[in-house]
């Protein structure tokens, strides 16, 4: 959840990628914005990435001008109104610069840091993006990169004053965290989603030495268990702490020392713990904390208690807690604790189950206090029945996640096209849902394109490859064609089941504002590659797996990859050759391939397993490790 | 799930309402056991960053690479765990038990036996638990007090919300 709200945040402040190209006058079209806005920003306003020289211009009348537009343009956040800002003309493009203090890096390989620090001189917050989504997945092999090694190292030169770092599936170590705690003395907040690369000790050594820390939020990250109490190392005396989230580390936590980080911490607004922490300890951080809005519950089990000892009043500690409106954790859920809650649900809005294997009988009880809650996580033990009753008093659900129970292809799935009908029914304001199912039926997706025309977030993951609509046999074109047709906001899409050509035709023409595309499984040939890459005008973002695409696919997008923020095609039919063909065709993109090596098998040589192409600034990055070749 | 509690002879499977013809449990024992293994597998998985091994399967299931597309950390614990506070009358602790981790009756007993160290008896339909002093009950979502194999496991696992093993002294009904 806390990764989405980020994500959000983030993207309002992205720096809309135009350029200064400088020389050349600002017209609506796509005329030639400086590829460094393209990828600093990586936004719906992406562009061309055609690079000009400033050519020498006459100064701009009145410097004194510049000032005055300093003081204007600190108060432009909005990226598409910096961006044109940037390209009115030099002396705009310099004062944007010095007053950019929030930057948006969407692939830490489209640009090198000494460009980043080059250009903009004030940087406070930087958000960084490396590895491609589907590397959680195990698609993609160890140790590839997104180091923020040499990034922590040219902004701690450039940057003193830095106090924000966001970063998401970057390759953070120890070493990074005790340079970014050195050289930064005011830094503010640290959020790691999904990284890997730290233990433990790194976490101590920055919470000891970030005396004016605020947020320290670790979200689904890799932390190897280093056996050093971490929370004790945090320093004496009151904290500035506003957020604390260590949800995903996996391994004990010293209670005592978290109690009193906790006491000494008034500003704590957020605190998510571990699995590590008891109810009983939980109860205990409460009522130190009755100010928390978000809570990560841990594990909410108790420990094994003497029998006949009185049980804390948890319903109490929830009732002292009148602020709380995010409840997440529940990772070792005993089941009967739960309407402990109770007192906090009809003031949630965001609420997230889905470490927790919760039956029907088990959620109605309090899903039905719910009323006032714009996003619900769950596994999909609460079944269709559950879904129902979310679907009946949660009517102003914005974002839907329902997680596989049991992720495998042939299982059953407690919910169905029953579930996504009821939810589609009674959540009109719906606006993100990902649903995890073994099949589905076109007439329940084609409900939910009509029911919810504020969709902007459409993932589907029918685990069942291939699966066509399980009623009437058909594929699910119709479905999904339904979605991009109905569905004008949409900007995020993910396919699954039994899909023709045909629908992509209909996804690349109707799509007219998507920017991610995740395909798995899908279409007969080459043209349904066409479909999408000569159709979504916007696509930023297309990852695909295990389709019958080749290079004549591939090479229907050549007039657009300088535009996207990247491309990857993993177990498709691509061979070397063509992707080189590409690669050598466009000097501003870079073109890895990597997988398994088949030099055994002459016939297969030829044949790529993944390609993962992206634009850059400057060329082939110089860590690629061995197994990746850059073409 | 397959149904083959067999408690001291009496076969459960006579109690279950089930759709179906008979027969073929067989089959249904096997994909159980791979998807068991299986399971095992995956809860008892370290997590080695992009190991494959976890990828590798019984010969039963196929199983593609990252597919379906869940992060590792919901992975591994994705079976949910489901504790039920268990109490002995007499014993000085509560324990609690994690639900998902028992298939059956026969290895739910035997592991209620290993944690408090007591021997159950041998249960019948008609007489329930007889031969030991111990009688296990549970709280079902009702707020009802039932004899541990009276239903099917799966209703019993999903509405079962406390156990307590009783002395026989205090339970002359069971």
């Amino acid at each position: 959840m806390k990764e989405d709200r980020s994500e959000m945040a983030a993207k309002d402040v992205e720096l809309d990628p135009r350029s200064a190209a400088i020389s050349e006058p600002l017209s609506s079209s796509s005329s030639s914005p400086a590829a460094f806005n393209a990828v600093v920003s990586a936004g719906n306003k992406s562009r061309s990435c055609k690079s000009s020289l400033p050519v020498t211009q006459p100064p701009c009348p009145g410097h004194v001008l510049e000032n005055v537009l300093e003081n204007v343009l600190q108060f432009l956040t909005c990226r598409r109104d910096r961006n044109a800002v940037s390209l009115v003309c030099r002396s705009w493009y310099r004062v944007e610069a010095q007053t950019r203090f929030e930057v948006f890096i969407g692939n830490c390989y489209s640009l090198s840091p000494s460009r980043l620090t080059r250009r903009f001189k004030g940087v406070r917050s930087l958000l960084l993006k490396g590895k491609p989504r589907f590397a959680d997945f195990n698609l993609m092999p160890p140790d590839w990169g997104a180091q923020f090694a040499p990034w922590v190292a040219a902004t701690a030169m450039a940057y003193p004053w830095l106090e924000k770092v966001n970063l998401k599936r970057m390759f953070v170590t120890d070493d990074d965290l005790a340079l970014l705690a050195e050289s930064f003395p005011g830094f503010k907040e640290l959020i790691l989603r999904c990284c890997e690369g730290f233990g433990t000790s790194g976490i101590a050594l920055f919470a000891n030495k970030c005396r004016q820390l605020k947020v320290l939020d670790l979200i689904e990250s890799e932390v190897t268990d280093d056996e050093v109490d971490w929370i004790s190392c945090f320093p004496e005396g009151e904290t500035h702490l506003e957020s604390l989230s260590f949800e995903c580390v996996e391994s004990p936590i010293n209670f005592k020392a978290l109690e009193g980080l906790v006491l000494r911490s008034p500003f704590l607004k957020k605190l998510r713990t571990s699995r590590f922490v008891s109810l009983e300890e939980l109860h205990r951080l409460m009522v130190q904390a009755s100010q928390l809005t978000s809570l990560g519950t841990g594990s909410f089990s108790p420990n094994d208690v003497p029998q006949g000892e009185q049980e804390p009043d948890y319903a109490s500690a929830f009732r002292a807690s009148k602020s709380i409106v995010c409840l997440s954790g529940f990772r070792e859920l005993t089941p009967e604790y739960l309407p402990a809650i109770s007192p906090v649900c009809a003031n949630l809005t965001s609420l997230n189950l889905s470490y927790a294997n919760i039956s029907p009988d088990i959620l109605k009880p309090i899903i039905r206090n719910c009323h006032n809650i714009r996003v619900f996580w769950a596994l999909d033990s609460i079944c269709d029945e559950g879904l129902q009753a979310v679907a009946a008093t949660c009517k102003e659900l914005r974002e839907l996640r329902v997680f596989p129970s049991d992720p495998l292809e042939d299982s059953e799935s407690p919910v169905s096209a029953l579930g996504l009908q009821a939810i589609s029914e009674g959540c009109r304001k719906l606006e993100s849902i990902l649903y995890f199912c073994q099949r589905m039926t076109n007439g329940a997706v084609i409900a939910m394109s009509e029911n919810c025309p504020q969709l902007t977030v459409f993932r589907l993951c029918i685990m069942g490859r291939y699966r066509p609509d399980h009623v009437t046999g058909k594929p699910m074109d119709d479905g999904f064609g339904a979605i991009v047709k109905n569905c004008k906001k949409l900007t995020r899409l993910a396919v699954s089941g039994l899909l023709t050509d045909e629908a992509f035709s209909i996804i690349g023409e109707h799509g007219k504002l998507i920017r991610t595309l995740s395909v798995a499984f899908a279409g007969d040939s080459d043209m349904a590659l066409r479909y999408i890459l000569e159709g979504c005008p916007k696509l930023q973002k297309l990852e695909i797996r295990d389709c019958p695409f080749g290079d004549v696919g591939l090479r229907s997008g050549m007039h657009r990859y300088h535009n996207m923020r990247f491309v990857w095609m993993s177990y498709c039919r691509l061979t070397r050759g063509g992707c080189r063909d590409i690669a050598h065709a466009l000097p501003s993109v870079v073109a890895e391939v990597f997988g398994s090596d088949v030099d055994d098998d002459d016939d297969n040589a030829d044949y790529v397993e993944t390609l993962y192409m992206y634009r850059s600034l400057d060329g082939a990055r110089k860590d690629a490790p061995k197994f990746v070749t850059i073409l | 799930m397959a149904y083959e509690e067999v408690i001291n002879g009496l076969n459960l499977k006579d109690t279950e309402l089930r759709l179906g013809l008979p027969g073929g449990e067989e089959k249904e024992q096997d994909l159980e056991v791979s998807c068991v293994r299986r399971n095992k597998r995956q809860f008892h998985q370290t997590t080695d960053e992009h190991n494959l091994i976890e990828e590798s399967s019984p010969p039963s299931k196929t199983q593609i690479v990252g597919w379906p597309p869940v992060r590792s950390n919901r992975k591994n614990n994705n079976k949910g765990v489901s504790y039920v506070k268990v109490s002995m009358d007499g014993a000085p602790y509560l324990r609690k038990i994690d639900l998902k981790m028992y298939k059956n009756y026969p290895e739910l007993l035997k592991a209620l036996e290993n944690m408090f160290k007591f021997t159950i008896g041998e249960y019948s339909e008609r007489e329930g638990y007889k031969g030991s002093g111990f009688v296990p009950t549970y709280e079902d979502k009702d707020g009802d007090w039932m004899l541990v194999g009276d239903v099917p496991w799966d209703m019993f696992s999903s509405s079962c919300q406390k156990l307590r093993i009783m002395k026989r002294s205090e339970s002359p009904a069971l």
